[in-house]
């Protein structure tokens, strides 16, 4: 009777066993899913990555040079300058962050009066589009207006304004400070989330144990939030190592190319310079970059022991 | 081991007062046990006991020594949390012996103290697991082991048994019991279920409403109660009360006009208002007091008998098999000598 069924029918059969097995039922359920996510992340990635390859520019297909453009860019200082400007920005913004982010986390993790007010406002540098704060910071960091250097020479600490983004050092400095206000919200938030599922028992029975506040905080506090770190520091070094927004606003890359990030030069060259290839090129060159930040953190973020079994 | 004295212990949240002048003097070694229904401060008392909490006004002494103002870790105190609190990210051996390392002793040191109490507590197997891998009865014992390995003067312990099932919670009780005969060390423990407080305690401290409405022994509490609180919280099934005065020939009129023999008339005045109490074992068939049967519940060895006596609900305990409907009436005779009359209005006991 099988033998019948199967000369009748084998392409119904095919499909009709297609939709009976779980994993091939899942497969079709997923096709959809696949296909989105094949043709929005995977086909740009793929079309910058063949770009990479070619000598296109704007208005003119090109043709494939193989690894032309890396090796101009191997030889080009200006790239170099960029990944060099792109890794201090990242190392001391991160760091920044995170210091200052898990001392704000802490401190509103206190009972403190208008706790919730506080906590409201510590997001406000989140929510404000990132083009109006890099404003703000524009003339924060104005060559004459700059209410910083308006303060300091009313209290006679200096003579002469501060040329904040004209002098190269200068420069990367404020836009590190820029990027450490704008991401500071992010990682006190997420790590205060993190410090609320710390029961509060604990640090009672370290106290009760003999523990010092310090104690306290190195033995209970940061062991139970190291999970929560690593997710959190791998979302804010892959933020602000693909940063461009802030840098466009304040500074284009200048002074001198001082604060040219890589995603910036690669902006710089592939649209106004008309280079596609080269801009390509460059931002295909932050790829190892990001995939050690995600290795990293994903060797970070494995389940330890003690986070298995059940509660 | 050493003595704990609360003296005029009051605790304020702002301007809302939850202790309104606690006064418990502890022996050294003894047990206590704070009893108490859910919110009346027992929680709040046994912080204050550790230092987790601030003293508002009042003074609490251990071992002599005033330490209001001491750091929990100076206290000397070791106590066991109603969830436990075991640190998760370490392991059972280093959850028991944190409180060593902090203090600065070295592996061997804090090995030697380990092992015995986790042999005390059959806890040597598990020493390399972490919390999450172990049952609640055996996270119970770990927070214990901590608690012990401390060597501390006092053990406070607060509700420790009450995320087990029952079954587990009668084994850990004689556990805990077993434990202080053993060390003999002085330990208050907080619970708001009478029958761990009657099994374990030396003493017992009936707390209401942020106040201590009786201390003693459990025998002592349940023979003697000293108000109407204690009477109605102690003991299970609870004790029968019935409202009524002192009739003009000695003995007790209910409100509905049933009378109630009386021994001993105490304090009571004729005319005041009177609560009559009589716990369900001190009840025998065969008398002159007729008890209307509403629900009968046989347990095997003795026959619970819910019904109402004088106009009012009670409950009998009673050593005979009983097969009454539903309705039906039975003629019970009350120990006159076990009977408890309180004022009906201040609650006060009035009998000797
Ligand atoms: N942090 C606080 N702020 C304000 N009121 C509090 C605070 N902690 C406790 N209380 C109040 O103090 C009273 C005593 O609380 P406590 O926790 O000591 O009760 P408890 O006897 O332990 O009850 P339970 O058996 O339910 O644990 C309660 O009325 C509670 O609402
Ligand atoms: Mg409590």
């Amino acid at each position: 009777m099988t033998a019948t069924l199967e000369t009748q029918a084998p392409r119904r059969r095919r499909l009709g066993r297609l939709s009976e097995s779980r994993n091939g039922l899942g497969f079709l359920f997923m096709l959809p899913a696949a296909i989105f996510l094949l043709f929005f992340l995977t086909y740009p990635l793929g079309l910058g990555v063949w770009l990479g390859f070619t000598d296109t520019k704007i208005g003119r297909p090109g043709i494939f040079v193989g690894l032309e453009n890396y090796q101009w860019l191997f030889d080009d200082p200006v790239f170099w300058l960029a990944v060099f400007n792109t890794i201090f920005y990242t190392a001391f913004a991160s760091i920044a962050k995170f210091a200052l982010g898990l001392w704000l986390a802490l401190l509103l993790n206190r009972h403190l009066p208008f706790k919730n007010f506080f906590r409201a406002i510590i997001l406000l540098p989140w929510v404000v589009p990132t083009v109006l704060s890099a404003m703000a910071f524009w003339w924060i960091f104005d060559s004459q207006f700059s209410i910083i250097s308006w303060t300091l020479m009313q209290l006679g600490i200096i003579n002469q304004p501060i040329n904040f983004l004209g002098d190269p050092w200068n420069a990367r400095w404020s836009v590190i400070a820029a990027n450490i206000w704008r991401g500071i919200p992010f990682v006190a938030i997420s790590l205060l989330a993190g410090l609320q599922t710390i029961p509060q028992s604990l640090n009672e029975a370290a106290a009760i144990d003999g523990a010092t506040s310090w104690q306290r905080f190195t033995k209970v506090t940061l062991p139970l939030l190291t999970p929560i770190i690593a997710v959190v520091m791998t979302f804010s070094v892959l933020f602000t190592f693909t940063d461009f927004q802030l840098i466009y606003v304040l500074t284009r890359g200048g002074p001198v190319n001082a604060t040219h990030l890589m995603a910036t030069l690669s902006f710089q060259r592939a649209i106004p310079g008309g280079q596609l290839g080269e801009g390509a090129a460059i931002a295909v060159a932050m790829i190892p970059f990001l995939l050690a930040a995600i290795l990293f953190s994903f060797f970070g973020l494995q389940r330890r022991r003690w986070q298995q079994g059940n509660d | 081991m050493a003595s704990v004295t609360i003296d005029g212990v009051r605790k304020s949240y702002g301007s809302h007062e939850v202790l309104h002048g606690v006064d418990i003097g502890i022996e050294e070694g003894e047990f206590v046990v704070l009893v108490g229904p859910s919110g009346c401060g027992k929680s709040t008392l046994l912080r204050m006991l550790a230092g987790l909490e601030h003293i508002t006004a009042g003074r609490i002494l251990i071992g002599g020594r005033v330490v209001n103002d001491l750091p929990p870790k100076d206290r000397d105190i070791a106590m066991v949390f109603q969830n436990y609190a075991l640190y998760p990210h370490l392991t059972v051996a280093e959850n028991m012996g944190f409180s060593l390392k902090l203090a600065g002793a070295s592996r061997a040191a804090i090995a030697e103290k380990v092992r015995p109490a986790a042999e005390i507590l059959g806890l040597a197997h598990l020493l390399d697991r972490y919390p999450r891998m172990l049952s609640g009865g055996q996270r119970q014992r770990v927070a214990m082991g901590r608690a012990i390995v401390r060597d501390p003067q006092v053990f406070l312990f607060d509700e420790p048994l009450s995320n087990l099932d029952a079954k587990l919670r009668v084994t850990m009780r004689t556990e805990i019991k077993n434990l202080h005969q053993r060390l003999r060390t002085t330990t208050v423990y907080v619970t708001h279920d009478q029958i761990e407080a009657m099994t374990m305690a030396d003493k017992i401290v009936v707390m209401h409403d942020g106040r201590v409405e009786q201390v003693g022994a459990p025998l002592e509490l349940y023979d003697r109660p000293a108000n109407l609180f204690v009477a109605g919280f102690i003991g299970s099934p609870a004790m029968s009360m019935i409202r009524g005065t002192l009739a003009p020939d000695g003995s007790f009129a209910a409100a509905d006009g049933t009378r109630l023999p009386l021994a001993d008339t105490g304090r009571a005045r004729a005319g005041q208002p009177l609560v009559y109490g009589v716990r369900p074992e001190a009840m025998r068939l065969g008398g002159s007091v007729p008890l209307t049967v509403e629900v009968t519940e046989p347990t095997g060895a003795e026959t619970h008998v819910v019904g109402r006596m004088g106009g009012t609900p009670i409950t009998g305990v009673f050593r005979d098999r009983i097969s009454v409907a539903p309705g039906g009436t039975l003629d019970i005779a009350i120990d006159p000598a076990a009977v408890h009359l309180f004022d009906a209005e201040g609650g006060q006991r009035l009998t000797a």
